[in-house]
């Protein structure tokens, strides 16, 4: 415990010396780093910030030294994140290849593999999609259509990939393709690394009922895919993903509390948009609404913190079953209430008659419906909490 | 602060599954209403719980407490939840035990801790005065006499009330009849002269009463805490009281949820088991995650009794609130599956469903926390 204590002043030190002031600001989504070959620093302190981190591996900090890390413990890393928290520390890199694809590499990968991509993560210098979906196989992931072919030294691979984020700005992207198409529907598929710049792989963007486009489709036309970019054992790319959806649940979950913007609360929401009357909001169903949405959140977040400790203690339990799930269900909820508090003014889409937050605020309610589909959406949640918590039969 | 339970803890909770499973069934309960046990529990099963060191799990061990603090109750309390032991354990050993540890002069809890700890002493918290909690809004009088108080008013939905041998009764000395200022605990001998207790049956089949008391001498010594100042001892009494509730209806709601979810996997219907309709299947699943929020709920609430008393009022309220919707839901989802032999009485689940709706209206409904959850967080 008081290892832990020092550590955290050590860290608290190092932020306060290392952070730039203009990187402790509130950020907008222009300041975003993301990394990768086409990625641009909005400033000359954000690259200055990105830098230091990147040389205490604290860029992924709980990933091992050895391929450039930070090598800290679940607990250090907490004590990391907290402390950044603490002074509105930015996040200096984001990345796909951080959430996702790292942790599955360093789980399923070979060394080459690792010493290969986990550095370039590291060091922010690839941008990683993911491609799972399928236009014909949203929910239904095993039903995937995309083929790679076995070609002696490399895979050829022909199909198309749905729901690629911002794939128009990636390097490389990481696919669930059909290497066997005799095989039942989850056995028979590998799990693919492929470098975008490769001939034969395009990107078009799809544009959202939220006005944005950050989704793409990805199309693969005669792409030679060299046989070292498998990851795990050929046929058994299932348990590679299932890993990785891991991940990202609890990604999605994490969104709300870890979101770069910063966006309205409800409760600040209610304060400059409602009437009190007593101390107390006029609107009693609101203020039930209000109440409600406040309870879940904190539950919410106290089972967040509950996985932690769990992880930390070799406990198992299902609170990380249900995470995707509650935390995404939870979002929507607020999104919705937060819309209900602000009533006209909450429906600006563009202008300068809106402030920047308002407007944000009706966009982030239209993306927010993505939540609860992307990812495995809440439906196929509860399939699999029946199926896999409460052990229910299958028809 | 804990969201995880240590060895200790769990090994308690072992020990009191197994001690209730052979000791306090459901069965037990049933046979204590089918024969109108005058008492409505067992005090051989008391004293074997005190012997046990469950009546003292809270208490200091300067007063022959266990101290195992509100994590060991939780697990304890969850277990009995889930056989719906009837006893003693709520009113004397965490309500009442309570008021004396935070409101007792010393002279108070040397000679009335160790009792309880030991078994030999019951108590009661006389409150309520309506239908509903509003645990300000007290109108029963406690008159100063010389070195005495004069007591007068009637209380109802006292739980243990007709079984413990002294009440800690809540009464206005002070202030007009909705004011926390000038409340006052006095602790009364149940066979005192003017205090008549009718015990009434509720749809639990556990514990409670109305009490009238009728111009009862109470002398001063027996004042808990300080005069005028009883609601800086029973609001923090009371916030113990809640989360210990909502651990006993965590277990109510697991045990009438697992109940459920094996009954999905053994009955069929059209050819199939019916635990393989997705229409069940996704209500039990949605369930699932109620249980591990209000879980992370519930271990935050109880480690805040002993971690962090200044944040326990919102975390009591928290934690009340969410089990109250919990054990509402699940019991009702627990009927409604069972189909036609879930609301028979051979079937126990009807019992978890009366527990929940009773457990529901102590210290504060749905309604009243969510209120009180509001106004804390400044709306």
């Amino acid at each position: 415990m008081e290892d832990l204590e020092n550590f955290r002043l050590e860290v608290r030190e190092w932020l306060q010396a290392n952070c730039p002031e203009s990187q402790r600001q509130p950020m907008k989504r222009e300041d975003q780093y993301w990394g990768g070959r086409r990625g641009k620093f909005p400033s000359e302190d954000a690259k200055l910030w990105f830098e230091r981190m990147r040389d205490k591996g604290w860029t992924t900090p709980e990933w091992p030294k050895q391929y450039g890390g930070g090598g800290l413990s679940p607990q250090q890393g907490r004590i990391l994140k907290e402390e950044m928290q603490r002074i509105n520390a930015r996040t200096p890199v984001y990345g796909i290849g951080i959430w996702m694809l790292g942790p599955a590499v360093l789980e399923y990968g070979n060394e080459e593999q690792k010493q290969k991509h986990i550095r370039a993560i590291v060091n922010g210098e690839t941008r990683w999609a993911q491609g799972y979906s399928e236009p014909g196989a949203g929910s239904d992931l095993a039903s995937l259509q995309c083929r790679a072919e076995d070609k002696g030294d490399h895979f050829l691979v022909n199909g198309s990939k749905i729901w690629t984020t911002a794939a128009d700005k990636c390097d490389w992207i990481f696919c669930l393709v059909r290497t066997d198409p005799n095989a039942k529907k989850q056995e028979g598929i590998s799990f693919l690394l492929i470098d975008m710049d490769e001939p034969g792989v395009s990107t078009s963007p799809i544009p959202l009922i939220s006005g944005e486009s950050e989704f793409c489709q990805t199309f693969f036309d005669n792409v030679k895919v060299p046989k070292e970019n498998l990851v795990g054992e050929l046929n058994k790319g299932w348990s590679v993903a299932k890993a990785l959806l891991v991940h990202e649940r609890k990604l999605m979950a994490e969104m709300g509390s870890d979101s770069p913007r910063k966006v309205l609360v409800p409760n600040a929401a209610a304060r400059e948009y409602l009437e009190f009357e007593n101390g107390k909001i006029a609107d009693a169903r609101l203020r039930s609404d209000l109440v409600d949405y406040d309870m879940q959140m904190q539950a919410v977040a106290l089972t967040h913190f509950r996985t932690f400790e769990e992880k930390a203690a070799g406990v198992r339990s299902a609170a990380g079953m249900v995470m995707k799930y509650v935390g995404t269900e939870a979002e929507k909820t607020k999104s919705e209430l937060l819309l209900a508090i602000m009533g006209s003014r909450g429906l600006g889409w563009e202008g300068d008659e809106f402030t920047a937050q308002e407007i944000d605020t009706a966009r982030l309610w239209a993306m927010s419906k993505a939540m609860t589909i992307a990812g495995g959406s809440s439906e196929i949640q509860l399939n699999l909490i029946a199926k896999n918590v409460l052990e229910l039969p299958q028809s | 602060m804990a969201l995880v339970l240590t060895e200790e803890q769990r090994l308690l909770q072992d020990t009191a599954k197994d001690f209730l499973a052979n000791n306090a069934p459901v069965a037990a309960l049933r046979k204590l209403r089918d024969e109108k046990d005058p008492l409505g529990y067992s005090p051989d099963l008391w004293q074997q719980m005190a012997e046990m060191g469950w009546a003292s799990i809270i208490l200091p061990e300067a007063y022959g407490g266990l101290e195992f603090g509100f994590l060991g109750l939780g697990v304890v309390l969850e277990e009995s939840g889930r056989t719906l032991a009837a006893s003693p354990l709520f009113a004397s050993a965490v309500v009442g035990a309570s008021a004396i540890l935070l409101g007792g002069s010393e002279e108070q809890k040397q000679a009335l801790l160790p009792a309880i700890a030991g078994g030999e002493l019951t108590l009661a918290l006389a409150l309520e005065e309506s239908n509903h909690h509003r645990p300000t809004q007290i109108s029963t009088t406690a008159t100063a006499q010389g070195d005495s108080f004069v007591l007068n008013g009637s209380k109802c939905f006292v739980l243990d009330g007709h079984s413990a041998e002294q009440l800690i009764v809540v009464a206005r000395t002070s202030g007009g009849d909705r004011d926390s200022s000038g409340l006052t605990l006095l602790l009364v001998e149940r066979d005192t002269a003017g205090v008549s207790c009718q015990r009434t049956i509720l749809m639990d089949s556990r514990n409670a009463a109305d009490i009238t008391f009728d111009n009862v001498t109470v002398p001063a010594a027996n004042v808990i805490g300080q005069v005028d100042r009883g609601w800086e001892v029973l609001e923090p009494v009371l916030d113990r009281g809640r989360v210990a509730i909502a651990a006993e209806m965590m277990g109510v709601a697991l045990e009438a949820f697992e109940r459920t979810t094996a009954y999905l996997k053994e009955r069929e219907q059209f050819g199939q088991l019916i635990g393989s309709f997705q229409a069940l299947q996704h209500r039990q699943a949605h369930i699932q995650s109620e249980v591990e929020l209000c879980r992370s709920v519930l271990l935050q609430a109880l480690s805040t009794v002993d971690d962090a008393p200044q944040e326990l009022p919102l975390l009591a309220s928290l934690a009340k609130a969410k089990l109250n919707e919990l054990a509402k839901r699940v019991t009702n989802e627990a009927v409604q599956m069972h189909g036609g032999i879930g609301v028979t009485d051979e079937l126990d689940i009807g019992f978890f469903l009366k527990r929940a709706r009773v457990a529901m209206q102590v210290f504060g409904d749905t309604g009243y926390h969510k209120d009180r959850y509001a106004t804390l967080c400044g709306y």
